[in-house]
């Protein structure tokens, strides 16, 4: 049989030559964890619970996931003015950073001068600093990108820290346990904390449509901490596998998938992101690059879209299909760019491209899969209800 | 008796029919199985031919036919619940039976002890 999985399966195996390791690469290998490349590193992809059971825990309770390949860039104003970073960074983000409160975090996305994304990231607004997290298969070139755009205005520093997601509806009650005041953060706060003595960045948000904290903490006590945190009964170590599960079920954009340099905010359906500020007619219009063509397309529309898309039998439809506009169409009118099966749907779901007018809820496409037409229908984002603590 | 491929299926031979699943190694390679696509009924396939599909949450694996045949029945249960072939891939999880066009070409297939060295 044929397969695509390379699963270097053995626990405690000398590290593959060329991969990098996280600072919880030997709690992996001792969990029993299958690791895989990714991105250069050497990641987890599941642990002896398997792919499955750690996606459903997840949703109900607690998952701890390793990101810390990801990077966390710190950027700086030498004016000491943290208002001239946020503007530094307006140049090259199509957000609201000015407008960004202390204590708050918001998505973005770094764009080329053809309106395409480069990487998406948070911005994190800490007062004195701004942190950027980005993407693990982007972060050389981004720190690049920002050094040679904000540079000398700004300084940009790479964080050697470590990274950890904690999502679930029980990653409030876990925390809470080690620091109480996280109870009261909500939704896209941020917060210097300390856990385990630690000091620690912890921003409530996630990549899985459920409630939970992301955790940059320093790389020496991350071991520590990781344990701790999988001391508590609620809490699973989940993979790079069911991180992408999850975040499939919750319409989130995988980089470099669903979207690239490619692909600008309005055909990836990310106007959302981009605020009135921003947009023609805000006070602060324009001056990223790629403007004109992104707000021209937010003003008409774009002739493509990013969709969900839901097969209506049970075989998954997956990234590189083709879609069809009926059964017997000769000419692809799009691609499927993420698809797999829903856990928690007990279903195949998919994201693609498909044109403007059949990007509508209930409109029906075909992929070509195995040489067969299967048929789906474009459905709204997410699959399933978020889970976020927004009040 | 029992045979596999080095594509990791393995052949149960009765009579002139052989049953045909993928092996244990393989199932614990491809961890929980959430779709499996079988041949229709009477379809003839040749060896090496791609003859079924099993699916993980990340990938989707071909199932070849081992030898020639027909395909004379298909496990209905594996195909409605997935899960069965990662429980029991060399028993209740079988896929599909062929009527072999030669049942003597089951020699060239790895035995027990040669599949065992492949999987090292």
């Amino acid at each position: 049989m044929s397969g695509e999985e390379s699963v270097a399966a053995v626990p405690g195996a000398p590290h593959s030559p060329g991969l990098a390791h996280t600072p919880l690469y030997r709690l992996h290998v001792r969990l029993g964890a299958k690791m895989v490349p990714f991105a250069g590193y050497d990641m987890p992809l599941q642990y002896p619970a398997g792919l499955l059971k750690e996606h459903l825990h997840t949703r109900v309770a607690a998952g701890l996931f390793d990101t810390s390949h990801m990077g966390q860039i710190e950027i700086t104003a030498r004016s000491g003015d943290s208002r001239d970073a946020a503007r530094a960074l307006e140049t090259l983000l199509p957000i609201d950073v000015l407008g960004l409160e202390a204590g708050r975090q918001r998505y973005g996305f770094l764009t080329n001068e053809d309106g395409g994304i480069l990487d998406d990231l948070m911005v994190v607004n800490l007062g004195a600093r701004l942190i950027i997290v980005v993407n693990a298969a982007c972060k050389a070139a981004d720190e690049a990108y920002l050094r040679a755009h904000l540079q000398p205005a700004c300084e940009v520093k790479i964080l050697p820290r470590a990274l950890f997601a904690l999502q679930g509806p029980a990653s409030g009650a876990v925390l809470a346990r080690l620091a109480p005041e996280v109870e009261a953060m909500r939704f896209m706060d941020a917060r210097e904390v300390i856990l385990l003595g630690e000091p620690c960045l912890v921003t409530r948000s996630g990549y899985t449509g459920e409630d939970g904290f992301e955790i940059s903490v320093a790389s020496g006590a991350a071991e520590a901490l990781a344990e701790e945190l999988l001391r508590d009964p609620a809490v699973l170590p989940v993979g790079l596998g069911a991180r992408d599960s999850l975040r499939l079920e919750a319409g989130l954009c995988l980089y470099g998938l669903d979207i690239d340099a490619g692909t600008t905010p309005a055909e990836a359906s990310l106007v959302w992101a981009i605020p009135p500020v921003r947009r023609r007619g805000g006070a602060r219009e324009g001056g990223f690059p790629g403007a004109a063509r992104i707000l021209d397309q937010i003003a008409q529309g774009a002739p493509r879209r990013r969709v969900g898309l839901r097969p209506e039998g049970r075989a998954p439809v997956r990234a590189g299909a083709s879609l069809y506009a009926s059964e017997t169409a000769s000419d692809p009118v799009g691609v499927v760019t993420s698809g797999g099966f829903g856990p928690s749907l007990q279903a195949p779901v998919a994201m693609g491209y498909v044109p403007a007018a059949l990007s509508e809820a209930g409109s029906r496409l075909f992929a070509d899969v195995r040489g067969q037409r299967l048929a789906l229908k474009v459905v709204t984002l997410p699959f399933i209800s978020a889970g976020f603590k927004r009040s | 008796m029992l045979r596999f491929t080095d594509e990791h299926e393995w052949v149960k031979l009765e009579g002139d029919i052989a049953t045909v699943g993928i092996t244990s190694h393989a199932a614990g390679q491809l961890g929980d199985l959430v779709f499996v696509e079988l041949p229709k009924v009477g379809v003839a396939l040749k060896k090496g031919a791609p003859a079924a599909v099993v699916e993980s949450v990340k990938a989707a694996s071909d199932v070849y036919a081992p030898l020639a045949g027909e395909v004379t029945e298909i496990n209905a249960a594996a195909e409605a619940n997935p899960a069965l072939v990662g429980e029991d891939p060399q028993g209740a999880g079988w896929l599909y039976k062929l009527r072999l066009a030669n049942v003597a070409d089951l020699g060239h297939l790895l035995d027990e002890a040669a599949y065992a060295a492949l999987i090292g």
